[in-house]
């Protein structure tokens, strides 16, 4: 006689549906809030108040200087080092400062060439920093960066 | 004659591949999401550089001041004019104070618009130095290009 099993054996299933729930809000959450980072640095600049520090006496201590001039809505008109037109050419700059400071490394601490940016009112900050990247440095064949002004400062502002 | 009946076949799709994908997608956005971020403010486009790095180490005592493009200063969540700005230093400075370390300790992050006027840089700059702050840093993004 043929018995037949009745009871075949149970399958246990798991119930997936909460965890699927769970894991698509979590992704949802990332998704929504993930912002892709964009790499931030900053340039020093230690600038204490005018009148605290030593007065230079020696004349070639004198700190480099800087004009930008702009028109009315900011953007760069002309630039000049040290009486040097430049126009707008920020490689032009670069490649002033670097045949009066020389490719050498500049000195660690409060020696070293220094340089006063003055700037007018209007001059877009972006500008700014182009000339502070100018002055600082540049990037060599092999990536590297070549420092050249550490010490930047400003002058009083043009109102 | 008995007649069995016939249960209709329910169709079960494996989800297994689909769970491991977004088990992957889960990881990848938690290790790339940056809640550190706190620090950047809408209103902010940096100006870019090719030369600035993220810093290796965190600047001691930061003051982050945010420019925004029509010269508005913000500064823990308050905002400011160059005329208002000395009060949110001194507050500033009164932590610091309390910390028993001297202003010149502090960091002044300044992240400006990128087309804010530089004017509005400078006054910032003498605003703080007139609190006897003396640390500034410029925030430029990094340009890849």
């Amino acid at each position: 006689m043929k018995i037949r099993r009745e009871v075949e054996q149970e399958k246990h299933e798991l119930n997936m549906t909460s965890m699927i729930d769970i894991v698509f809000l979590l992704l949802v959450f990332f998704v929504m809030t993930f912002k892709i980072v964009e790499m931030e640095g900053d340039f020093s600049i230690r600038m204490p108040l005018a009148g605290n520090g030593g007065q230079t006496s020696d004349v070639t201590d004198l700190p480099l200087k800087l004009r930008l001039r702009s028109d009315n809505d900011g953007n760069l008109t002309s630039m000049s080092l040290n009486e040097i037109n430049l126009g707008t050419d920020f490689t032009k700059l670069r490649a002033n400062i670097i045949s009066l400071v020389g490719s050498d490394e500049p000195a660690e601490g409060d020696d070293g060439p220094e340089i006063e940016i003055d700037t007018d009112y209007n001059v877009r900050y972006a500008y700014i920093i182009q000339a502070i990247t100018a002055v600082s440095g540049y990037k060599d064949d092999t990536n590297q960066v070549v420092k050249l002004i550490e010490r930047i400062k400003f002058a009083k502002p043009r109102r | 004659m008995r007649v069995k009946s016939k249960k209709p076949d329910l169709a079960e799709g494996d989800l297994t591949p689909m769970i491991d994908m977004t088990f992957q997608l889960i990881a990848f956005f938690m290790v790339l999401i940056n809640f550190s971020q706190t620090e950047a403010n809408d209103r902010v486009v940096l100006p870019s550089s090719q030369l600035v790095k993220p810093p290796t180490a965190p600047l001691e005592f930061p003051i982050i001041l945010h420019v925004a493009q029509d010269g508005e200063i913000i500064l823990g969540g308050d905002t400011y004019t160059t005329e208002t700005l000395t009060t949110g230093l001194r507050r500033e400075l009164a932590v610091l104070r309390a910390e028993k370390k001297k202003p010149a300790d502090a960091n002044i992050i300044i992240r400006g618009h990128q087309n804010v006027a530089a004017g509005q840089i400078q006054e910032i700059i003498r605003v703080a130095q007139e609190n006897e702050l003396e640390r500034f840093a410029l925030r430029a993004k990094e340009d890849l290009s």
